[in-house]
């Protein structure tokens, strides 16, 4: 298996513009209410990478959730190219924090469950589509692993081969990388952007870390808690490939990170 | 290897043992009998009735008799206890309902069953299919359901986003996921079954076909304890090679696809 991979549904590209119009999310538990997301507003162009980042509980995956499908929002409405968002679809794939990873398949059964889902495909298709994925994420010397056998950073690799591999318009990634060690994750970095280029994916990635949202984003959309809110937006014009340690970076990183600390410390954050 | 020559060795010597109780060896022509055959017959006595009544089909037919009984009865019970435990697992009032009823059969011995069997059915197959039924269908009730509830949620939203429908989901995510909790409820409800047929048919004599149980039963009536001990064997052996025949391989395909520990 190689680069050039025949089959024409390799050699298709799908993307999507997305909006997300003045949605607004509360949750009631028997603690109080808590308002996840108030009034956010985005728009993100066809084969954008936009990362949310902002400090815990300020309702990036409630959102990332809501674009996904599988939550409703209470007020306001997620388009993708212009049709509202009802349910979870093919089209929008989500790679969790926790790997996900179906432990009673193999490796090439986990990539083709969702392939298996997509009519239009016979099985050796199917098949052929799902090992140029594993290639991809350089995971097709363990097609016949199990899960188990898999270290944290392999696990996530198939993870996103197996997001990938239905060819989704718009990958969600919600801290895909956050368990994993410093040496993984560079490598992973570099991967990422390797596949967005190649795959031309629309993708939102979110993070904690603020040096991986300027690695990895056209854009860096930082969000605040205690009503979750949208409240920056910082471009990232650097030239890509990029490195997580250029010094490029760190100008960028060091805004965003003040501009954190200065919400956190006008008490708008807890 | 070791393994089994580890339980050879120590079977071989529990026979030796009970040879030498019961006057099968003898050393320099002195034979030690501490019971009678009444009460503890010898390894050959056993071995004897063992063999003829193979070779006269007898023990043979019976067998067939109650693996059949076994299996109708066993796999009935799967077939109403799983999905009525899925059904549990996914609504609330089944789970109050139906659930707590089996919490209550499931402490229930089967053979408390074998009366209201008998008057409700006669003498007839259908009440010893009612009492292994009752045995099987409460623990895979209960077990499937707490199988699929210990199944973690995100398996299933990552199902749905790959496009898979409810139903889809519920059967190739929430059912696999569950599996190690299923085979060893299926498992317990195979050796619930098992058991209760024994005492159902130690307990009614049908017409219809002569069982091991019956055997048994028959061997105490007549005072034929090597009958009674040769049957209890039989028992033994179906119990073993079910467990190594039937719930091994799954067991041991589970542990290795989820890496689970076993030694
Ligand atoms: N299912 C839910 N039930 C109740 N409250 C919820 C639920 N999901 C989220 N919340 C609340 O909504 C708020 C936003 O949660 P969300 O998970 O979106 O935050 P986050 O930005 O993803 O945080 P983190 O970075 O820690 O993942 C939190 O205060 C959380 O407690
Ligand atoms: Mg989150």
């Amino acid at each position: 298996m190689t680069d050039s991979a025949t089959h024409p549904e390799l050699h298709d590209f799908p993307t999507a513009r997305l909006s997300v119009e003045h949605v607004t999310k509360t949750f009631t538990t028997q603690g109080g209410t808590v308002v996840a997301l108030q009034d956010v507003s985005i728009s993100i162009r066809e084969g954008e990478f936009v990362c949310f980042v902002g400090p815990s509980g300020c309702g990036k995956s409630t959102l990332l959730n809501i674009i996904a499908g599988l939550e409703k929002p209470d007020s306001g409405k997620a388009l993708i190219n212009g049709s509202p968002i009802t349910e979870p679809g093919r089209d929008r794939l989500v790679m969790f924090q926790e790997h996900a990873l179906f432990p009673w398949l193999d490796v090439i059964g986990n990539v083709m469950f969702g392939l298996k889902q997509k009519p239009n495909l016979n099985n050796r298709e199917r098949l052929e589509v799902a090992k140029y994925y594993l290639y991809l994420v350089k995971m097709d010397n363990f097609a016949h692993a199990n899960i188990h056998e898999l270290s944290g950073g392999m696990k996530q690799r198939v993870a996103l081969a197996r997001s990938l591999a239905p060819n989704p318009k718009i990958l969600l990634m919600d801290e895909p990388f956050s368990a994993l060690d410093a040496m993984t994750r560079e490598q992973l970095y570099g991967d990422i952007q390797d596949i967005w280029q190649k795959r031309k994916k629309t993708i939102i990635f979110v993070t904690h870390n603020v040096r991986e949202a300027v690695c990895l984003g056209d854009r860096v959309l930082l969000f605040t808690p205690h009503p979750g809110r949208i409240r920056e937006e910082f471009k990232v014009p650097l030239p890509r490939p990029r490195n997580i340690n250029d010094h490029d970076l760190a100008d960028l990183s060091q805004r965003i990170t003040a501009a954190l600390k200065g919400y956190h410390q006008a008490g708008e954050c807890d | 290897m070791k393994n089994i020559t580890q339980t050879l060795i120590f079977f071989l010597l529990l026979i030796l043992i009970w040879a030498g109780i019961t006057g099968d060896l003898s050393f320099m022509g002195l034979h030690c009998t501490l019971w009678s055959p009444y009460v503890l017959p010898s390894p050959s006595l056993v071995a004897q009735y063992l063999w003829d009544n193979t070779v006269n089909g007898k023990l043979p037919l019976s067998m067939l008799i109650t693996l059949r009984r076994l299996l109708i009865g066993y796999v009935i019970g799967l077939v109403i206890g799983v999905p009525l435990g899925m059904l549990a697992a996914r609504f609330r009032m089944v789970r109050n309902t139906v659930g707590v009823l089996g919490l209550g059969f499931q402490g229930l011995p089967s053979v408390c069953w074998v009366p209201l069997a008998c008057i409700w059915f006669g003498q007839t197959e259908a009440a010893l299919l009612f009492v292994v039924i009752m045995g099987t269908l409460w623990s895979v009730l209960l077990s499937t359901e707490n199988g699929i509830r210990n199944v973690p949620p995100i398996y299933a939203r990552a199902a749905r986003t790959m496009g898979s429908s409810p139903m889809h989901t519920l059967l190739f995510v929430t059912l696999p996921a569950s599996a190690p909790f299923v085979v060893s409820g299926m498992k317990q409800g195979w050796a619930f079954a098992w058991r209760s047929l024994m005492a159902a048919e130690i307990y009614v004599s049908v017409i219809s076909g002569f069982g091991i149980g019956q055997y048994l039963h028959y061997g105490r009536e007549l005072q034929r304890m090597h009958q009674v001990v040769g049957v209890m064997f039989i028992i033994i052996l179906v119990g073993l090679l079910a467990d190594k025949l039937l719930f091994s391989p799954a067991e041991v395909w589970l542990h290795r696809r989820w890496g689970t520990a076993r030694d």
